[in-house]
């Protein structure tokens, strides 16, 4: 058994590729989603420059293609969700007390899994061509699209979607096992509650896309007759599977969101969050809701009036647990000292910009009026309003608020409030106008419109609204390079409520010294108010026991990305070396025995500056 | 110590469950079958709607004799049950027996797996081969599927009882058969489905 002083004899870019702590996996999270994020927003930028003006020529038509299907992509997969991830990852075991995860490895192997699957994904830029068959991929559209792109995209999203699995079940056991005592699971912080509702989603959401991938990659690749109608295939069913995981994957996307502002808002407002309980059950009637509602995406294949009536109802019932949240977060904020930090403005900014994109919603559920919508830019319009008004604000107002202590410093505010005004005029400017366009009929996901028909005014305007989102973004990663001298008050700068803020800043490897006792929600407020604004231990000072970090989640990542690109280019040879190697790894997993080591108590006491 | 081994005197009641670790390993296999579970969904659902496209290739009447299925089913049922078996004398503290038991688990299995190979190469001499239907496409991925869980299933429990052979039940190695047990289980439960909605309904319905 190895102790403390082993682990850090090894180099800082080794210990950082075999780590298992969860707070380092987060930071890696954070900087992979940050990085697709700038990628796929240049995408985003080169769309608009095309439709700028009418028949433009900056990009031909093919490469328009596959830039909206990468946009879209990255964006969700490779961007948003390792983005909460980051949160998720560095935060819930502190707001729920918890030395670790569940499953330290695991968590590692998701890590890298997406990190690989987002590079195979962009490697296809350099091979010939993105996939050009949109994020969704429609049969027979991707199964008949030609070169490797659509090959890139299934087994690129095949080894990040795995990752991204074990990731939500180490989330799952993590707050179902791990809590500290007291903490029971109705006094758990609501970012908690909502990673927890999330990880079932993406449980439950996943597979449906494995299997949709599968079956695309088992048509083109292995001549399977699934969506080749001249053999009895069937074109619907993967759009039925892609939307079972697809509908949940957007409130994926949103209940992480919601948690963040359920933190922020409270925190800003000074006052417990309003309806706590009613928040907790409406997340978890949104998760519920979000599996019965996938066919509002399908109202115009031609399902019959019965199943697009059932499905219109449904989805617009989500706007009622969505409505309660909304009016638990305007009551939180009433008659709060409510301080306008950067943090707090974006989740203020979240809830008009999100209540548009919540009213344009329930329109588009109308499943008559949706055969006026479809594939308009009225729908573009309608879910970057959900996902940048909701999500992304989310996102942004996670990172200043929680930046303290994932990096030990404070971001300015003088930029942070530049940044929030210029990005929050950049987006409306960007997609208020898109509704318009899209009622007037410009149909989404195509490269150009003609001169002459009333379109050109509203679509220079939203071009400029993108450049100067992309202008806020710089001023983001300015203010993030600028401030690291701002090292003073990190520890809980915000006046905190919940347990993430009675940790040092930057965390100790070990969370906490000893596990803390929970005796109310808004643990660590509670103990400000009531106690001597230091958490009580639930247990004697004594040795931390610590798992090992493991260089083998790399190899088993490696492994499947070798089998990936096997696939891709069907070489049998490649996939059997990929797939050995993977399993081998796996098999090394399996039988070696990794007990972790401890650090003494002597240690602890020395960094706690008692030694 | 968690590596040492247990002593039938001071064995805890559960020991697969003693630890946090084993209890993490537990739950956390739980949710990743309720994950499998939508996996085989997905394709049950395909398959449903694929099963008469036959497009003048052989279908299920052509091909399906419910007497070796009925065989199969028998020897994945029985291979459930001996792991049972298995668990049973776990918890008892007979690791010894455990072993064996689980080695029956292994042995049906294998002979299960060698009746769908077999299976798989009648129906491709019939004429039905992978690309020739969406039947034949959905039935082979589908039932495929399952035989690589199998398959998987085999070779998982097969390191555990070679690499455990000699060590004694311990703490660190319970909640691993344990894991190997469930998911055992689950590719039953889901042979069951596959023996109604695939051969029952495709020779009856």
């Amino acid at each position: 058994m190895s102790n403390s002083t082993a682990a850090s004899k090894k180099s800082v870019l080794y210990d950082w590729l075999t780590t298992v702590d969860h707070k380092k996996i987060g930071i890696m999270y954070f900087f992979g989603g940050l990085f697709f994020f700038t990628i796929a927003g240049i995408e985003a930028m080169l769309m608009r420059i095309q439709l700028m003006f009418p028949e433009m020529g900056f990009v031909g038509e093919q490469t328009f293609n596959e830039l909206l299907t990468m946009h879209g992509t990255t964006m969700l997969f490779l961007a948003a969700m390792p983005l909460f991830f980051a949160f998720m990852n560095f935060v819930v075991p502190l707001q729920i007390g918890a030395r670790d995860v569940a499953f330290p490895f695991i968590n590692s192997l998701g890590l890298w899994l997406f990190i690989f699957g987002g590079i195979i994904l962009n490697i296809s830029w350099m091979t010939g061509g993105g996939p050009d068959a949109g994020w969704t991929a429609y049969t027979p559209l991707s199964t008949t699209s030609g070169g490797h792109g659509v090959d890139y995209y299934v087994m690129g999203l095949q080894v990040a979607g795995a990752g991204t699995l074990m990731s939500a079940i180490n989330f799952l056991v993590t707050i179902v096992n791990m809590r500290a005592p007291g903490m029971s699971m109705m006094r758990m912080p609501l970012f908690t509650w909502t990673t927890f509702v999330t990880s079932m989603l993406i449980l439950f959401a996943f597979p449906a896309l494995t299997i949709g991938l599968l079956l695309i990659m088992l048509d083109r690749i292995f001549g399977g007759a699934f969506f080749d109608v001249a053999l009895g295939g069937n074109v619907v069913i993967y759009q039925h599977l892609f939307w079972i995981f697809g509908h949940p994957e957007v409130y994926i996307l949103i209940l992480p969101a919601f948690g963040i502002f359920s933190e922020v808002i409270p925190t800003f407002a000074k006052k417990r969050l309003f309806g706590y309980t009613a928040m907790v059950f409406a997340t978890m009637i949104i998760g519920f809701l979000g599996f019965m509602v996938w066919a509002h995406h399908m109202f115009t294949v031609g399902m019959g009036p019965v199943a697009n009536a059932i499905f219109a109802v449904a989805t617009m019932a989500i706007a009622v647990p969505t409505g309660i949240k909304i009016f638990n977060w305007l009551l939180t904020l009433w008659g709060g000292r409510i301080k306008f930090t950067t943090a707090n403005l974006f989740a203020l900014a979240f809830i008009p910009s999100f209540v548009l994109g919540g009213v344009t919603g329930v329109q588009l559920a109308m499943s008559a009026a949706d055969y006026q919508f479809h594939d308009t830019y009225f729908v573009v319009a309608h879910f970057h309003y959900v996902i940048i008004g909701g999500s992304v604000l989310g996102i942004f107002s996670a990172t200043f608020y929680w930046w303290p202590k994932m990096f030990g410093y404070r971001l300015s505010e003088t930029l942070g409030k530049w940044f929030f005004w210029l990005f929050l005029i950049g987006f409306h400017l960007t997609f208020f106008v898109q509704h318009f366009l899209g009622l007037m009929g410009m149909p989404r996901r195509v490269g150009s419109y003609l001169d002459g028909q009333g379109l050109n005014e509203m679509n220079f305007i939203s071009s400029m609204g993108a450049f100067l989102m992309g202008f806020a973004f710089i001023l983001l990663v300015i203010n993030v390079l600028v401030s690291r001298k701002n090292t003073d008050n990190v520890q809980d700068p915000w006046d905190g409520r919940t347990l993430e803020w009675a940790t040092t800043s930057p965390v100790q490897e070990y969370n906490f010294a000893q596990t803390p006792l929970v005796r109310d929600l808004d643990a660590f407020w509670y103990e400000k108010m009531e106690g001597d604004g230091r958490m009580k231990a639930a247990e004697p000072l004594d040795d931390i026991h610590m798992p090992n970090g493991s260089i083998l989640p790399i190899f088993i990542s490696l492994g499947f990305s070798i089998l990936a690109f096997g696939v891709i280019y069907s070489q049998w040879w490649l996939m059997i070396v990929g797939g050995v190697f993977m399993f081998s790894m796996m098999f090394i997993r399996s039988i070696k025995e990794d007990h972790g080591y401890h650090i003494p108590v002597s240690e602890i006491k020395k960094e706690k500056g008692e030694g | 110590m968690a590596n040492e081994a247990i002593q039938p005197n001071v064995l805890p009641q559960n020991p697969e469950k003693a630890t946090l670790e084993g209890r993490n390993k537990y739950l956390g296999f739980w949710f990743f079958l309720g994950g499998e579970t939508v996996l085989f969904a997905s394709l049950f659902g395909t398959y449903l709607g694929l099963r008469n496209s036959y497009d003048g290739g052989p279908g299920p009447q052509d091909l399906f004799h419910l007497d070796l299925v009925f065989i199969m089913t028998m020897l994945l049922l029985t291979s459930s049950l001996t792991s049972v078996f298995a668990v049973i004398n776990m918890k008892k503290g007979n690791f010894k027996k455990m072993l064996t038991w689980m080695w029956g688990t292994v042995i049906l299995g294998l002979g299960f797996l060698g009746f769908e190979i077999y299976e798989f190469v009648v129906y491709y001499d019939q004429g039905l081969g992978y690309t020739v239907s969406a039947f034949a496409s959905s039935f082979y991925t589908l039932v495929g599927t399952h035989g690589a869980h199998v398959t998987f299933g085999i070779a998982w429990i097969i390191t555990l009882l070679i690499r455990y052979r000699k060590t004694g039940l311990t703490l660190a190695n319970a909640p691993k058969f344990n894991t190997a047990v469930l998911y055992w289980h689950f590719i039953d439960v889901v042979w069951v489905f596959i023996f109604t909605v695939v051969y029952l309904l495709g020779v009856g319905g």
